[in-house]
């Protein structure tokens, strides 16, 4: 890998005193050295993606406690679903350092993460052939695929809709087939990009009600929403970007009720900040 | 439908197409067979259709024919693509058989050129007799006149008449002379549509059906005598070449009854074909 | 008089009466191009697919020497196969040359570039959208090609369409390494060419009345079948 990108082993001192940040470290979520392991612990160390000149995202420090629900918050062009590709391993980073658990970022740790895109991206199969595609791609044999399938299937309520074509169902359904799909691998962490955005409300309650059980399960999930009321049902901590910045990061509870950042505090009250 | 109903889909499709395109042609193409290198005068005039089912009905001996001009034909026999041809330029066939190419060649048949041009007749050649003067009209006139263009045998003999003539057409390439590089009756459907001369055997103009408002100018010449020869393609040169039926075959057209089938062949009441063996 | 009513009286009588002639020709044209069009989706939907989600050094170049291919005249393609399946060529052995065979390999190599880059062009759009998904998932390339071919097959159905409509309606080729032999390797197009060197119009239009309906007719059936099974499994 060229030098440009990340360094080779992460900073020495990972959780030294950040001269710069201006939130105190006691403040932030962090994982407790004995979850820091765990390959639901990420970490970002001087992350940085440029563009045409441009920095998108640049994000000093960041880790993540290895379970519960993250939500990632944020205006349009925050750089939210780009902070998601990258510590997802879907895009390379300009600079910086990621890991989950002890493990770099990379082939190894993005096999263990589903990705469920806003819009689902289904193929223009039956909804139980969309499940079997991944459980193949994986190496399963014809058995497990089938009873995985099946159960999967029933867990977002789409037992009854496994022979037909993914692509005519309802945009709530695709949605929950999408969910079974990625929760089908078994992840270790489970990244949602605003995946409720444009739903029917039973069908963002369905979906809220399966990560939060995913996530009860011992699954990491990291979920970006636009939707407050969403954040404060689901969240466990809270990362604010603010133009490809980390604004802060605080546990749920004291995020919505003080914001430390005006970023984040003039989103909450529904004004814009540029 | 699945990734593997797709594929099995494809592979049985697949699989079928193969072994139907695999599988024997049709039943009439069965049995022994030979393959003729031929000029295109004779399968255009539906001499073939009518001789070669005689000759399977009495010897078992399916003939295919390749018609081409004569100048590829050699071509395709000097290749070793074929076992025998039918061909008509004398010369160019003496010369392939000097060379080693062909063997056993042998007079068949002849007719005759003529020149066909359209009614109005702008050259003012109709009814003359005297080829070489017709010619010299027609350059002298600059009136279109449609060369095969092809090496073919009516194009050597057209190359031949007008080297007599002293005239050298290609001066006017692309005027008045226009050289199609097609077939004769590609040509004929040239000169139809343009409205020129053009020199063709009488054969394929008996049975040209798009004859517009032309007609025979120039005939009876004994310059515009056209010989028709059959060889073999020379079996040691060609391991390929079936001697054993390719012989049959000529010896069949050489024979006092093939020749009575040659002459027998007419359209509209006039005779195609005139057997000369020697 | 020679005109087109009198021709599609001819091509009517011609299919009314059931001509033997007319069907032997029929059926090995259709024979042909539709042998030539399995192996030209053989080699070219996996290729165009192959081009979509494998990116390598010169991949710009592959995509545009295929796409000039489609512009290859069949008669170039016809040479080339003559040469090489002539007694006096390298393949002379096989003794291929002017049998049905020589005419599909022709056809494979005049329609397998279409297929492959009309397939990539067709297969791009959809790994447009599966991309992200695929790599998220940690999708083989060999698999995400398998995956696109059967996804797209819709808009593959079209290309198919398309190399065999280039198939079918060709002459150059097949005449060359066919040899348009009577009851061997006599098709649609090469009979057409030889009623026209008769001078005979009338039949050389009929028969280019039966190849359009036959073509039509395959296109409906295509059509047909997509949009019934485009109903059933949505595109």
């Amino acid at each position: 890998m060229p030098e440009r990108l990340r360094p080779l082993s992460p900073p020495a001192v990972p959780h030294a005193a950040q001269p710069k940040a201006k939130q105190a470290a006691a403040d932030r979520p962090e994982p407790s050295p004995r979850d820091r392991a765990r390959p639901g612990a990420l970490r970002v160390e001087g992350l940085v993606l440029e563009a045409q000149g441009q920095r998108l995202v640049d994000i000093e420090h960041l880790a993540l406690p290895a379970g519960g629900v993250t939500m990632v918050m944020g205006l349009n062009g925050a750089g939210k679903s780009l902070f998601l590709r990258l510590i997802h391993g879907l895009i390379t980073p300009s600079h910086g350092w990621i890991s989950w658990g002890e493990v770099p970022c990379g082939p190894a740790t993005s096999a263990t993460q589903a990705l469920v895109f806003q819009k689902p991206v289904l193929l223009r199969r039956s909804a139980a052939a969309n499940v079997d595609f991944v459980l193949r791609a994986r190496g399963l044999d014809r058995a497990t695929r089938r009873d995985r399938t099946a159960e999967m299937l029933a867990r977002v309520g789409l037992e009854g809709r496994a022979r037909q074509p993914a692509r005519l169902l309802s945009g709530g359904e695709q949605q929950r087939l999408a969910l079974a799909r990625a929760l089908a691998i078994r992840p270790q962490v489970l990244l949602l990009d605003e995946a409720t955005a444009s739903l029917d409300p039973a069908s963002v309650l369905a979906i809220e009600r399966i990560v939060t059980d995913t996530a009860r399960a011992g699954t990491k999930v990291i979920f970006i929403t636009h939707d407050i009321g969403q954040a404060r049902r689901l969240a466990d901590d809270v990362a604010f970007l603010h133009r490809g910045r980390l604004a802060e990061h605080r546990p749920a509870d004291r995020f919505f009720v003080g914001p430390q950042s005006e970023s984040a505090l003039a989103y909450l009250e529904g004004r814009i900040l540029l | 439908m699945s990734v593997k109903s797709a594929i099995l889909g494809t592979a049985t499709a697949a699989t079928i197409a193969l072994s139907w395109a695999m599988s024997p042609g049709p039943a009439r193409a069965e049995g022994p067979s030979i393959l003729v290198q031929s000029t295109t005068s004779t399968q255009n005039s539906g001499l073939y259709d009518y001789l070669l089912p005689i000759y399977r009905k009495e010897t078992g001996v399916t003939v295919h024919v390749v018609a081409v001009g004569t100048g590829q034909a050699l071509k395709n026999g000097k290749n070793c693509d074929g076992d025998m041809l039918v061909v008509h330029a004398k010369p160019a066939e003496l010369k392939f058989v000097r060379e080693g190419y062909g063997v056993d060649r042998h007079d068949l048949m002849y007719n005759d050129f003529v020149i066909v041009g359209p009614a109005p007749d702008p050259a003012g050649i109709k009814g003359m007799k005297d080829v070489g003067a017709a010619l010299k009209k027609i350059a002298a006139s600059h009136a279109l006149f449609a060369s095969r263009g092809d090496d073919s045998g009516t194009n050597k003999a057209e190359m031949r008449l007008w080297k007599a003539t002293g005239i050298d057409p290609k001066t006017g390439s692309g005027g008045w002379y226009r050289e199609t590089g097609s077939g004769m009756g590609a040509t004929l459907n040239a000169s139809v549509g343009m409205g020129a001369y053009t020199l063709t055997d009488r054969s394929t103009w008996i049975s040209f059906k798009n004859k517009g408002d032309f007609s025979i100018d120039v005939q009876g010449d004994p310059r515009l005598f056209n010989q028709y020869g059959v060889m073999l393609i020379n079996p040691k040169r060609c391991a390929s070449v079936k001697a054993g039926l390719a012989r049959q075959f000529e010896d069949w057209l050489l024979s006092k009854h093939g020749q009575e089938v040659i002459a027998a062949y007419h359209v509209d009441g006039q005779q195609l074909f005139f057997p000369n063996p020697k | 008089m020679q005109d087109f009513g009198a021709a599609f009286g001819l091509a009517l009588h011609l299919i009314a009466t059931g001509d033997d002639n007319l069907l032997e020709i029929v059926v090995l044209s259709l024979k042909v191009s539709f042998s030539a069009l399995t192996l030209s989706c053989l080699i070219g939907l996996p290729l165009g697919a192959f081009l979509v989600v494998r990116p390598f050094w010169g991949r710009g170049v592959v995509v545009a020497v295929l796409n000039a291919m489609m512009g290859l005249p069949p008669v170039v393609i016809g040479l080339l196969v003559y040469l090489a399946l002539s007694r006096a060529g390298p393949m002379g052995w096989l003794g291929l040359l002017y049998t049905p065979t020589a005419m599909i390999i022709a056809q494979t190599l005049l329609i397998a570039p279409i297929v492959a880059a009309l397939a990539r062009q067709v297969l791009e759009g959809l790994y447009s959208e599966y991309d992200e998904q695929f790599r998220s998932f940690g999708i083989s390339r060999l698999r995400a090609a398998a995956a696109l071919v059967v996804d797209g097959r819709y808009g593959l159905v079209t290309v198919a369409l398309a190399g065999f409509g280039r198939a079918v309606a060709e002459v150059g080729a097949v005449i060359i390494v066919g040899g348009n032999i009577d009851h061997l390797t006599r098709v649609m197009t090469t009979a057409i060419a030889l009623e026209t060197s008769k001078g005979d119009l009338g039949m050389a239009l009929a028969l280019g009345i039966i190849l359009m309906s036959i073509a039509l007719g395959v296109n409906l059936a295509a059509g047909g079948l997509r949009s019934v099974a485009e109903r059933q499994a949505y595109a």
